[in-house]
This record gives structure tokens, C-alpha cells and sequence, in this order.
């Protein structure tokens, strides 16, 4: 692996998913910042190709980050980040689903839920901005961001329709 | 969809080791961008393993959580019948096609990724990607504006500019802001 080894990168991982508060997608920001800013492992450009084809594949989207992984190592470094990215947090799930019978109606759980809401959307917004930033390099590609947006927030298609439209969009050289 | 017209036992039917792991390897099939209402729909609609409060629940505790959510799903409702094996059994069902498939698609990208034809589809497949997480943050801001809780949104805004414009560690950002935020909640709800 370019100059990080592999006991690094999942170590990386696995602490990033520990703080992945709302979902895989709030520490898109951060594995921009690692993978591209400070290790220059990707270039932005692969970065905002590899999220997008995380997105556009079924099953849970959070698996861009095997991607990387494949990226960085292959075989072996997509199932370390795989298992590196899950690992620890369903190991919590599992004990957390038995204490939450406890828990769940507790006023500090509330809070803290609460609490947590707008740090989520703060990553998530930071992300929003680091891949749009990578992917769009002129008008074409803004509009599509700009239209796939607002048919996600608007529309009644399926967003993977709006995907495979923007993908034949680019097909056909327009962007 | 009603409460009412199901009848709410719980848990009335416990799926097998086998079932799980089909089940979920189905979620994660049909999931195409996004797997949670899938779920819902199978786990609920289909195969009666969970009834909606039960599986509102599943979901309130995979939020609180970190990390994937839907991974975190499968542990929950696989441990809730069939203990390690059953979620082991869930896990496994959920991540293998999805990861057998992204690695094909990181071969393929690591081969012809830089290919003339290709380069242009994904392209426009990146610029659509990226607007389906502007559509997400706006959908999640849309209740806290809604609320006029400007406290939050501030919140919110600090966190972006701290991640997303002065690229600080996200551990660093989260560390400085949730706990504050949690306090202020905490000071609120008082």
C-alpha cells in the first residue's frame, strides 16, 4: 500500500467508525482530508468516483469505503476496510440492543440523540461540499448535481433513475 | 402499514439461522441507494419478523449508534432471535453480495477507470452522487429550520465550517462540538 500500512489504515477506520454519529456518510469529510489532503493516496477525482459508484451499487452505500480500500491494497484492503469500518460498531450494537430496554426512555438518551443532530448534518454538510467540489468541474456538472438534488427532495422518481441519467448524461460527453 | 390491523405479539414468528441470512442478503439486494426502507418493507410487510414499534425501535437504536446504520440493523434484529449466530448469520447476509459486487466494481474502476468513454459516465455519475448528499442535509435541516431552532442550526454551521472549510480532524470537531451541544440540550430540556 502506498506508504501506510494496512494495520494503520484499519486501525484509521475502525476509530472513524466510532464517531460516525448518523451514519457512514457524516465521515466522508474526514477520509477526504486523510485520503486525499494529507496521504495524497487518491486524487479528488477518484475520490468523487468511487463515492458515487458506492452510491449507484446496491446494498448498503456505506461499502464506498471498500473502495478505497480495493484501491489502496485490492482484495485484502477492501475486506480489511470492510471489516475494520463494521467491526467495532455492530460489536457495540450487539451489547447495546440488550441494555437498551434500559436506556432507551431515559431522559439523558434523549439529550444526547437531540445533542447529536447537528453535528451529524455539520458532517454530512462538509461531505455534501467536499464531493460536490470534487466532482464538479464545470456547468454541466453542477446542473446535474443541482437537478439530482431536486429530484431527490422533490421529485417521485426513483434517485437511482436521476443517477443512471446523470451517468448518460456524462456518457454521451457532456461533462 | 397500521398498528392496528397487525396484530401486535411480539415477535410471533423466529426466523431460522438460514432465514436470516437470506432475508437481509434480500434487503441488501433490493437496497439501491439506500437500504433502510427495504427493510422496513421486509422485515415488517413481508416476513412479519418485527411489528412497526418493534422495528421503529430497531431503527431509534441504530441512530443513536454510530457506524453503519443498516449494518448495525441486521446485528440488532439477528441477535434479537438467534443470538451471536443469528447475528453473524444477518451480518453476513447483508454485507456479502454488496461487498463481492464493490470489489468487482474497484477491479474494473482500478482497470479502466481512466478509459475516454468511461471517464465521461462517471463523471456524471460523481456530479449525481454528489446532489443526492445535498438533498440528504437539506432534508435534515428542513425540521430544525421548520422549528426555528436556531441554536441547533448554529450548531450545525460550526460544525460544517470546523470539517468541511477549515478541513479540522473530524475526531477534533466532534469532540469540541457535540459536548457543548449535548449541554445545551441537556440545559434546555430542563
Amino acid at each position: 500500500m502506498n506508504n501506510e500500512p494496512l494495520a494503520s489504515f484499519a486501525l484509521h477506520l475502525a476509530l472513524l467508525s466510532l464517531v460516525a454519529i448518523g451514519g457512514v456518510n457524516t465521515i466522508v469529510p474526514e477520509l477526504y482530508r486523510h485520503f486525499v489532503e494529507v496521504r495524497g493516496v487518491l486524487t479528488a477525482q477518484q475520490f468523487a468516483d468511487l463515492f458515487a459508484i458506492g452510491q449507484a451499487a446496491p446494498g448498503p452505500n456505506v461499502l464506498f469505503v471498500t473502495l478505497i480500500g480495493w484501491q489502496l491494497a485490492g482484495a485484502t484492503g477492501a475486506l480489511v476496510a470492510a471489516a475494520a469500518l463494521t467491526g467495532p460498531t455492530c460489536t457495540l450494537a450487539y451489547f447495546a440492543t440488550r441494555a437498551w430496554d434500559r436506556f432507551k426512555d431515559a431522559p439523558w438518551r434523549k439529550v444526547v440523540q437531540a445533542g447529536l443532530v447537528p453535528v451529524t448534518i455539520g458532517c454530512l454538510g462538509a461531505g455534501a461540499l467536499v464531493v460536490t467540489r470534487a466532482a464538479d468541474h464545470n456547468v454541466v456538472a453542477v446542473l446535474i448535481t443541482a437537478a439530482t438534488a431536486a429530484i431527490s427532495l422533490w421529485g417521485r422518481i426513483n434517485p437511482l433513475a436521476a443517477l443512471a441519467a446523470a451517468a448518460a448524461i456524462g456518457l454521451a460527453g457532456f461533462v | 402499514m397500521s398498528d392496528s390491523a397487525a396484530p401486535s405479539r411480539s415477535a410471533p414468528i423466529t426466523p431460522k439461522l438460514s432465514e436470516l441470512f437470506v432475508g437481509f442478503l434480500e434487503i441488501s439486494m433490493s437496497g439501491f441507494g439506500g437500504v433502510l426502507p427495504w427493510a422496513r418493507r421486509m422485515l415488517v410487510e413481508r416476513r412479519g419478523w418485527l411489528n412497526e414499534r418493534e422495528f421503529a425501535e430497531a431503527l431509534a437504536l441504530c441512530a443513536f449508534l454510530p457506524g453503519p446504520n443498516v449494518a448495525n440493523l441486521s446485528v440488532i434484529i439477528g441477535s434479537r432471535f438467534r443470538g451471536v449466530a443469528g447475528a453473524l448469520a444477518a451480518f453476513a447476509g447483508l454485507v456479502i453480495a454488496p461487498l463481492l459486487i464493490l470489489m468487482v466494481c474497484g477491479a474494473l474502476y482500478s482497470r479502466f477507470g481512466g478509459l475516454e468513454t468511461l471517464r465521461g459516465a462517471l463523471s456524471g455519475l460523481a456530479a449525481g452522487a454528489a446532489g443526492l448528499l445535498i438533498a440528504m442535509v437539506i432534508k435534515m435541516t428542513a425540521p430544525l429550520a421548520s422549528e426555528r431552532d436556531i441554536a441547533s442550526l448554529l450548531f450545525a454551521l460550526a460544525t460544517f465550517i470546523l470539517v468541511g472549510l477549515l478541513r479540522v480532524p473530524l475526531y477534533w470537531a466532534i469532540l469540541a462540538i457535540a459536548p457543548i451541544n449535548i449541554a445545551w440540550c441537556w440545559w434546555r430540556s430542563r
